[in-house]
């Protein structure tokens, strides 16, 4: 999803997840509304807004322990270092989160997606504060993502190629 | 690959892990704790400065002093039952669990009775004897502030969603809230009086019970109600 600032690509992104009401029409997900199923809905779904939602006075691993149970699930034991490494952001597990540097809480707050469950990944800026080599490995977590038959809407400013899958691209207008 | 090994947990499960983290954050934030608890202590402790030590007149306002300090002590702590997760994003991601967001509301207002609430109850038979209260009138009070506490959690639950993100939001929450913590206060300071003068505290207890089971089914919707406006 593309678009100047301001014309609403994040008021949009938190209808999608029905964070925010929708003034008219409907949001259907599986051909049903998202307002009648929520908890179903919600269970598929992995947001990741401009906010991180780290608890900055706990560790790594503790908050990202505390969205797996949000998710409703308990992550594998050993799962947990292995998608940090994966992140870029290994061995900082038991580090609080204060003192990291802001990527690095960007990749922490990204491990998330990996974490999850979730077929539907809706993500605010995901590029944002990352490096290119952390632009490159997002790339390729949701190519990967997309193989699996999981489906993401992103907002960007910059353009990334993610191999090999057709990006359909909406261009937000005044 | 990665849906392999997924595990699916019960949202009794959920529910501890937002009263584990709550509780590790106050471990970790000793300050947040202590604080209120302090305040109580030296509200309570200002009222024979203030009168003088006349025994049979501080006896009389006894239950009502403890009341009231308890009351302000736990509304100091409230503004922050939401205000951290709010700011850092958490309370979005709570708000599209599929947990039920109202069972992470009532969590969230259990950790806040057993972490700004059930040290008041402890700390206050301390006090109690600064007052000269004796020991039934001392287990009397203890056990309405264990009623009425989680009352103050659940119903100040409400008033703290609603403030969430307002400028100046700890005035106004207590305007809002005060109001509505009355009958707690009536009925908390009440039971010790009469039992000081005679009669039975069982009507009173009952009243702080049914006030506390009225709270626990209605304020966690009214609070859930408030954070998806105030997540808007």
């Amino acid at each position: 999803m593309a678009g100047a600032n301001g014309i609403g690509k994040t008021s949009l992104l938190r209808m999608l997840c029905g964070l925010a009401p929708v003034e008219s029409g409907d949001i259907l997900w599986n051909g049903t509304s998202i307002r009648s199923q929520r908890s179903a809905f919600q269970r598929d779904l992995c947001y990741l807004g401009h906010l991180n939602a780290l608890q900055e006075s706990m560790t790594v691993h503790e908050n990202l322990a505390f969205a797996a149970a949000l998710g409703g699930f308990a992550p594998a034991p050993g799962q947990i270092p292995d998608i940090l490494t994966r992140f870029g952001v290994g061995g900082r597990g038991e580090h609080i989160v204060r003192h990291l540097s802001q990527g690095q809480k960007r990749r922490v707050a990204l491990s998330r997606l990996a974490l999850s469950p979730a077929r539907l990944w809706v993500l605010d800026e995901p590029f944002v504060a990352m490096d290119e080599a952390g632009i490159r490995m997002l790339a390729q977590l949701i190519a990967q993502h997309l193989a699996e038959g999981g489906l993401v809407v992103l907002t960007s400013h910059q353009p990334v190629e993610i191999d090999a899958f057709p990006a359909q691209i909406l261009e937000l207008r005044a | 690959m990665k849906l392999t090994h997924i595990k699916p947990i019960g949202l009794g499960t959920v529910m501890l892990a937002i009263l584990r983290r709550e509780i590790s954050l106050a471990l970790r934030q000793k300050g947040e704790v202590l604080t209120p608890l302090m305040f109580f202590v030296v509200i309570a402790s200002l009222f024979p400065l203030g009168v003088g030590p006349e025994s049979a007149l501080l006896m009389r306002m006894a239950p009502g002093v403890l009341w009231v300090s308890a009351l302000l002590a736990a509304m100091l702590s409230l503004q922050r039952l939401f205000a951290s997760d709010f700011a850092d994003g958490s309370l979005e991601q709570m708000a599209l669990s599929s947990t039920p967001l109202t069972l992470l509301v009532v969590a969230k207002a259990l950790s806040h009775f057993l972490l700004s609430g059930l040290p008041l109850v402890l700390m206050a038979p301390v006090l109690g004897l600064q007052f000269g209260l004796d020991g039934p009138s001392l287990g009397i009070l203890m056990l309405t502030l264990l009623l009425g506490t989680p009352t103050l959690s659940l119903v100040g639950s409400i008033g703290a969603a609603l403030t969430l993100g307002v400028r100046g939001a700890g005035v106004l929450l207590s305007l809002l809230i005060l109001p509505l913590y009355i009958p707690v206060l009536i009925f908390g300071a009440g039971a010790v009086e009469a039992y000081a003068s005679g009669l039975g505290v069982s009507g009173h207890l009952s009243l702080l019970a049914a006030l506390l089971v009225l709270a626990l089914f209605f304020a966690p919707f009214a609070t859930t109600a408030a954070l998806k406006i105030s997540l808007e």
